[in-house]
């Protein structure tokens, strides 16, 4: 693309929406600079990532473009086109495009920070929670009936305790 | 919390103690949170988000560690209270102009701020004068864990604490200092600067965050990843790469005092000059010659005025502040007379403070 202004190679790409009405500008550096676009504009941060996030998707399978979160209702088209997630189980729901769209973001996938100390206690109760369960399939396939009804007990009294 | 008795201290980003606090003004850090059981904020009816504001208000009015905060009901305040709040850097622009049920809780040091409903249901602030990344992590670090003792954060193993962003993911820290750069400005090698900050995954905004532009040359330097990398690290990094910022600003001031030391002089004279006796003045000029005149304050090129002096000017002439300082409303070219008068009788009682 050229610079609008010059013919030079266009470097510069700015849109800018007031009103509804799509105004676009496609300039060199120099012009750019020389119009003083971008320092006369108040550099709409938020803005530029919602566009930014929205190309990093690139174009969705058929699947995920009819994907929606059964939480929160969010589609992934949404999402893409805004930016934000609606509800924490979208890490989750739009699991396959976030994974990519993470790793440009921040070149990692994992996270390897602070741990919320009851996270850890909720871990370890999901674990024993189970363990638990393995236990109980394990007594009825025994036919330990008795050693089952207590662990089916134990269990329904974790759970409520949660 | 009386908003109108703030105003006679500078606030803790400009309070001008702690150590580098001649170029960097500030450290804070940032932390964003979400309740694991209600849509993010963007999402969540007003309804869930005014249960939200309730049940975080009732929690955080209840936290055992920490100082006192005060809560502030910021969809009930005037749009001028909220600016005010703005320009001390207690709430982001974000809340300030959001609508629907939320608040803020705000210590009072002002070291403190925490902001519910704004883009996450959780965003919590700890603000120290000068380079003072470690003791910021610790507060923070403390009050997270004694809000996270009463409420369920929206955590996974996978992607750590989950956020209405993406980019916020995993440890939802933003960590930042507040420089003021205004040798390598002059010398034309802050661009440098940023594409080198930009390289090494760091990201440089404004004075007053998202949105803004540098202005009186503050620049407001913070990490970009969130994920992938433990808080420890994020910080660490952070307090590697700033001490070379300092480096060369303090190097370009050299170079400056020693070159131009005459135009340098000339300029700083100017900029208190033209402050001392203009008639009108637009916040943006204000901001830009108090520039000149705290550098020229560091290397001891005005005799007339301290630093903390130099500060409390920065903050002062804010449109919202000194609103609240003449004590009403103003509109612009109103504000612009009424800020070259405040500007001409502050300087002129502390020069005659000091002589």
């Amino acid at each position: 693309m050229k610079c609008q202004s010059c013919g030079e190679p266009a470097t510069v790409h700015f849109t800018n929406i007031v009103g509804g009405k799509k105004q676009e500008w496609h300039l060199c550096r120099e012009c750019s600079e020389k119009q003083q676009l971008l320092k006369n504009q108040e550099l709409n941060l938020s803005a530029i990532l919602q566009t930014v996030i929205g190309q990093q998707l690139g174009n969705p399978t058929d699947e995920l473009a009819r994907l929606t979160c059964p939480a929160c209702g969010i589609k992934y088209m949404e999402f893409k086109a805004g930016g934000r997630l609606g509800c924490p189980q979208d890490y989750k729901v739009f699991q396959s495009a976030l994974e990519p769209l993470l790793m440009r973001i921040h070149r990692a996938q994992r996270h390897v920070g602070k741990i919320p100390p009851h996270a850890v206690a909720d871990a370890a109760r999901q674990l024993e929670l189970m363990t638990l369960r393995q236990q109980l399939r394990h007594a009825v396939d025994e036919e330990h009936y008795e050693e089952a009804a207590q662990l089916r007990d134990l269990i329904r009294a974790k759970e409520a305790n949660g | 919390m009386n908003l109108d008795s703030m105003t006679k201290i500078p606030g803790e980003w400009l309070r001008g103690v702690g150590p580098e606090a001649d170029i960097v003004t500030s450290s804070r850090i940032r932390l964003a949170r979400n309740l694991s059981s209600y849509p993010f904020s963007n999402r969540a009816s007003t309804h869930q988000k005014a249960e939200i504001e309730q049940s975080l208000r009732d929690k955080l009015q209840k936290l055992d560690a920490g100082p006192k905060l005060e809560h502030l009901h910021v969809s009930s305040l005037s749009s001028l209270d909220r600016q005010f709040l703005v320009e001390r850097q207690l709430i982001s622009r974000e809340l300030a102009n959001s609508d629907g049920p939320r608040s803020a809780f705000v210590s009072e040091t002002e070291t403190i701020s925490i902001m519910i409903n704004e883009e996450d249901h959780l965003r919590m602030q700890v603000m120290r004068s000068g380079f003072s990344l470690d003791d910021a992590w610790t507060d923070i670090d403390t009050l997270d864990d004694a809000i996270e003792q009463k409420v369920n954060y929206a955590f996974s193993d996978e992607f750590g604490y989950l956020t209405a962003c993406p980019t916020n993911v995993g440890t939802g820290m933003r960590a930042s200092v507040m420089m003021h750069l205004p040798a390598l400005v002059l010398t034309k090698q802050i661009e440098k600067v940023f594409r080198a900050l930009q390289k090494i995954n760091l990201a440089v905004r404004g004075l007053y965050g998202e949105g803004s532009r540098a202005s009186g040359d503050f620049y407001q330097i913070s990490n970009q990843v969130t994920l992938g990398k433990s808080e420890t690290q994020i910080l660490g990094e952070i307090r590697e790469d700033i001490p070379q910022i300092i480096t060369y600003e303090r190097q370009a001031r050299d170079t400056l005092s020693r070159d131009s030391r005459q135009a340098l002089q000339d300029r700083v004279s100017r900029a208190y000059g033209t402050l001392s006796s203009a008639t009108m003045m637009t916040s943006e000029e204000t901001m830009d010659l108090l520039s000149s005149v705290r550098l020229g304050v560091n290397l001891g090129l005005l005799d007339d005025l301290n630093i903390h002096a130099v500060n409390d000017l920065f903050i002062s002439t804010q449109p919202a502040h000194l609103q609240k300082i003449m004590g009403s409303p103003l509109d612009g070219e109103e504000r612009n007379s009424a800020r070259a008068k405040f500007l001409r009788s502050r300087l002129r009682e502390l020069g005659s403070n000091l002589n």
